[in-house]
């Protein structure tokens, strides 16, 4: 049976599931770097893509435009990357607290958004798969690579523009100068409060886009807590990525691609307890880290609020 | 900063009016939920504005692990209360209380305590993880009833009913059926976690599918969560690509799952509630629970002086629990001879489900 | 005098900023067509308006003290622990496997023993993450968040596995659970109410921490390193290793409130599946009592039961008014966002004191939000 494992079905099997999975975790990862860039640590994730997720979903539902449906779920994932920086940069609160009050501030509201305007469980219709002519006949890579939804293309045209915005233009340089060092980007001219605004709320949209990504394109339903965690890990997915997004990637092809084996694993009947396989990815995306023991240093200004000094 | 500042005292200004006069002095309907809103607590005055009814009405609380819609198990338990509410005569004389999401085992334990307090006449913890706290507080209230599920288990109390659906029969019942379409003989099952009713219906359709075709290959996954929608999803995924033809999952979180059915266009079997509206094409059955004949034995019970004592057990034969088959796919007539057939066995006996554990 | 209508102040801000919150969420019931006054009022009932209540809130306010001792230890040493939750598991299942080992045992020795168990499960689950961070680069964010999953997973396998209730291992049902903790080794109730003896250990270990934190080497060490790494290490003190202690610590905490829930509120384990129907999101919620509580032992013992109050009063609304749960979830989330907020005034008033203590050259009280500057004091 474990010889099963081995065979191409299941290898395509894994990537082509890897890919999808690692969706949501690019969207919002992508989302954490900026603001962990800029020195601003958002444990609120979650609850910005279950809004951006129930968002979408209804837009999605009432006007059936997925376009709109994307664009409204950006806005509110935006509104609450607002909310968010007002509150770590103006009144500089704990970071990881205030995001765990947003966490929670979004969990609720979606749910009672999902019960009072829905009611019940329903299904949209998505995001389809786009079958690229010829390229998605290739055996096994076609499934792989090019007949995906448009919302997982998306989301990895994402990494190198974010690499690209990080590194090669001067709003790379100044998100990661207020993140390593804020008073002399302040020295500098650089406005502190104005990147890190910038950065969170750049944050929050990405975090409704990939909210969107499940209910729209990837699960087509809204459910209450359908995240399920999901936006934690994106969160861990950023320090495993040591802040960069090619590493970010790297991290949410592992975490999603071991998850996807060891659906694999049961699916082939292999005689390992279902909890121990669910562990697997888990297990694995710490091993991976310590193994590599990466010495990659974060931004130094992470979690620091600024305050000029007048 | 001045501004925050004046924000700020605004806020607090409107928090103190708020403060000061929280005490409910009369109680109003409260309009968003369709019931009657609970009574005060015992120390609160009686309300004033409660009318002198011409019967007490009989009132019902129950705790639910998750949402009253989740399409699955907490649903199939306030469906049924709503029938009989509307049986017994409406609100008037019939009034339902919940609490849903109550996940938290300790939370639901003093809701259930709270409720009792209040004098319902019963009080349901829809949950077997409520069982341990229903086993401490009834003793305490031996005037009022209580019921729990899914077991059998009534502690030897004598103010506690148990009641059980017997899943697996549903579930050999929709193995059967999707034993007989299934085209590449592989069947893919997603859980949530391997234990209670999950586990008694994937064990039944095992069966089920085993008994029709002994070949058949039932693959399970259980993906360790209730609430895991994307998991639960790209496990149906991975089940398509590894040939399966036909689907099926138990708990809240396969919503996602059936979605993967639809998307694909391989056949779906729902249990607990009835699945079909969430992709009319591929749904070919539900086995739905319908907890309305046994509630309302127990609550004839309740009405004759017997407050508990006794276990209840859903299934085909009692009419708890019945395959409802989705009319909008045609089911191919031999197979509908199946599906009646082994309905028809489960009930009369000739069938006995062997979960061969 | 004055000092100490600053202390009273800073005591009252959460309170106020609570407040403040829950004037948010009357507009927001307002819109839903319910009445704040009455919601409100069922809350305050359900969380004080009876002896039994607030037992209740004391109930609930305990893991929620005890997980925030751990994170006034952590924090102080500035790694985050969002680990609660997995530790206080592990913590139970060592403490619960105890309890159904050593039935011949007198009970307060199974009491003490697994105490110890839930002290060191959690420690060890804590301690993970300590070492990865101290000697591998592993951020304890990433580490904690996803041993959290690991020890759902953990604890699923073990109660329907190795652990099962034999009861029900024989029926169909197999609800996965324990056996229920024998008589004597349940902690003493205040009858009829379920506050147990729980509440009063966790007090006691409040004070326990302070004096740890400010009255031994370790303490101070620990909060040297969260200070200031680099000073530390010059000073002499083995940072890494005051890191590891430092999440060891918090966790073996965590575990402490897990093995309290069993032996004080549910006397068996019990899984839904996830982790918040075991702790009741306490490993969350500690973290923001902590912060209530501004980090320190003795002030998070009010914050827990201010927090213990509001979750438990948030029920109690479900129940009376039939207000759905999710509002009462995003009500809490507000009243985090809000306190967390209002701490700025506090620090600021802090600032201009600490400006006139050093004129008066009084040594300062540590700022506790220290870890979290970026400021460079000249």
């Amino acid at each position: 049976m474990i010889s099963d494992l081995f065979s191409v079905t299941v290898l395509v099997g894994i990537l082509a599931s890897g890919i999808r999975l690692a969706t949501p975790y690019l969207y919002a990862a992508i989302g954490e770097t900026f603001a962990q860039r800029s020195g601003v640590l958002n444990l609120g994730v979650e609850g910005q893509m279950l809004l951006g997720a129930f968002a979408a979903f209804y837009v999605a539902l009432t006007t059936g435009n997925l376009g709109l449906a994307v664009l409204v779920a950006m806005l509110v994932g935006a509104i609450m990357g607002l909310a968010m920086a007002f509150v770590t940069v103006n009144l500089h609160a704990q970071q990881g607290i205030s995001g765990i009050g947003f966490y929670l501030f979004g969990l609720g509201m979606s749910d009672l958004l999902f019960q009072k305007m829905l009611g019940t469980v329903e299904t949209v219709r998505g995001f389809p798969r786009i079958h690229i002519p010829v390229l998605s006949d290739i055996p096994g890579l076609g499934q792989i690579f090019f007949s995906q939804n448009l919302m997982v293309y998306a989301a990895y045209l994402l990494v190198p523009i974010a690499w690209f915005v990080l590194n090669k233009t001067t709003l790379g340089l100044k998100i990661r100068s207020v993140g390593e060092n804020p008073e002399a980007a302040d020295s500098l001219g650089v406005s502190v409060a104005g990147v890190r605004y910038f950065t969170i709320v750049l944050g929050g949209t990405l975090s409704g886009v990939a909210g969107a990504s499940l209910s729209i394109a990837l699960l087509n339903v809204f459910q209450q807590n359908m995240t399920s965690g999901l936006g934690f890990i994106a969160v861990a997915l950023v320090y495993f990525g040591g802040w960069r997004p090619w590493g970010v990637l790297g991290g949410a092809l592992l975490f999603s691609m071991v998850n996807s084996l060891q659906l694999w694993i049961q699916v082939l009947g292999i005689p390992i307890p279902s909890d121990i396989a669910v562990m697997m990815p888990y297990v694995l995306t710490i091993l991976v880290l310590v193994a590599s023991v990466s010495r990659v240093r974060g931004p130094s200004a992470l979690t620091k609020p600024f305050e000029r000094e007048d | 900063m001045k501004k925050n500042v004046r924000l700020f005292v605004l806020f607090v200004l409107l928090a103190l009016v708020v403060g000061a006069c929280g005490t409910p002095a009369t109680v109003a309907p409260a309009p968003v939920q369709p019931t009657e809103p609970a009574a005060p607590a015992a120390t609160e005055e009686p309300a004033a504005t409660e009318e002198p009814a011409a019967e007490e009405p009989f009132r019902v609380a129950v705790v639910m692990p998750s949402a009253i819609n989740d399409l699955a198990f907490s649903q199939s338990m306030h469906d049924a209360l709503l029938r009989i509410q509307e049986e017994m005569g409406g609100e008037s004389m019939f009034e339902i209380v919940y609490s849903e999401n109550m996940f938290v085992v300790d939370d639901a334990a003093a809701a259930l305590r709270d409720y009792a307090s209040q004098g319902f006449d019963l009080v349901i913890g829809h949950g077997s993880q409520y069982g341990s706290s229903l086993q401490e507080i009834a003793p305490d209230f031996p005037e009022t009833s209580f019921a729990w599920g899914t077991t059998v288990d009534t502690f030897g109390l004598p103010n506690v009913f148990a009641y059980e659906a017997a899943s697996d029969q549903g579930g050999f019942v929709n193995g059967a059926i999707a034993a007989s379409l299934s085209e590449s003989n592989i069947i893919g099952v997603v859980g949530p976690i391997e234990t209670g009713d999950a586990k008694l219906y994937v064990d039944g359709f095992k069966a089920g599918a085993e008994a029709i075709k002994p070949d058949i290959d039932v693959r399970v996954s259980y993906i360790g969560s209730f609430s895991d929608v994307a998991l639960a999803s790209e496990a149906a995924n991975t089940h398509v690509s590894a040939g399966a033809d036909v689907l099926t999952g138990t708990a809240q979180m396969v919503v996602g799952a059936i979605g993967v059915a639809e998307e694909n266009d391989v056949l779906w079997f729902g249990t607990q509630s009835n699945q079909a509206s969430l992709a009319p094409s591929v749904v070919v059955a539900s086995q739905v629970y319908h907890w309305e004949g046994i509630l309302a034995e127990m609550i004839d019970m309740i009405k004759g002086g017997t407050l508990g004592g006794q276990s209840f057990i859903i299934d085909l034969a009692n009419g708890g629990e019945v395959i409802e088959f989705n009319p909008e796919y045609e089911l191919v007539a031999n197979v509908n001879t199946v599906a009646e057939q082994t309905i028809q066995g489960i009930i009369d006996g000739s069938i006995t489900i062997d979960l061969g554990q | 005098m004055r000092s100490r209508l600053n202390s009273l102040f800073d005591a009252l801000l959460p309170v106020i900023a609570t407040l403040a919150a829950l004037g948010v969420g009357a507009v927001m019931l307002l819109v839903l067509g319910a009445n704040p006054l009455e919601a409100y009022g069922a809350l305050w009932v359900g969380a004080f308006g009876s002896t039994n209540a607030f037992a209740e809130t004391l109930v609930k306010a305990t893991p929620l003290l005890l997980v925030a001792l751990g994170i006034c230890i952590s924090f102080r040493g500035d790694v985050i622990n969002i680990g609660g939750e997995g530790q206080m598991i592990v913590g139970a299942i060592l403490a619960t496997s105890v309890g159904l080992t050593f039935t011949g045992l007198p009970g307060w020795l199974v009491i003490a023993m697994a105490m110890l168990a839930g002290f060191i499960g959690g420690g060890i689950w804590g301690g993970i993450p300590g070492v990865l961070k101290a000697y591998f680069n592993v951020n304890e964010i990433l580490s904690t968040v996803m041993m959290n999953a690991i020890a759902v997973q953990f604890m699923n396998f073990m109660l329907r596995g190795p652990m099962i209730d034999p009861s029900q291992a024989e029926l169909a049902s197999k609800i996965p659970q324990t056996a229920r903790l024998l008589e004597p080794f349940r902690l003493l109730r205040w009858a009829p109410t379920r506050l147990h003896l729980g509440a009063l250990i966790a007090v006691v270990l409040a004070i326990l921490v302070y004096i740890l934190l400010w009255r031994t080497t370790l303490g101070y060490r620990i909060r040297a390193v969260g200070q200031n790494p680099n000073a530390s290490r010059y000073a002499g003190i083995d940072v890494k290793r005051h890191v590891v202690l430092a999440l060891l610590l918090s966790g073996a905490f965590a575990g402490l409130a897990g093995m309290i829930q069993v032996y004080g509120v549910n006397y068996r384990m019990i899984t839904d599946g996830s982790a918040s129907g075991f702790t009741g999101s306490a490993g969350f919620n500690g973290i923001v009592a902590a912060l209530f509580g501004q980090l320190h032992p003795i002030w998070s013992i009010p914050a827990s039961v201010l927090f213990g109050a509001l979750l438990v009063g948030a029920n109690s609304m479900q129940r009376m008014v039939q207000i759905p749960s999710a509002l009462v979830t995003a009500l809490n989330g507000l009243v985090v966002v809000f306190v967390v907020s209002s701490e700025i005034w506090r620090r600021r008033r802090q600032r201009r004191r600490l400006a006139a203590a050093k004129e008066e050259d009084v040594p300062p009280k540590p700022d506790p939000d220290t870890p979290g500057k970026t400021k460079v004091r000249a």
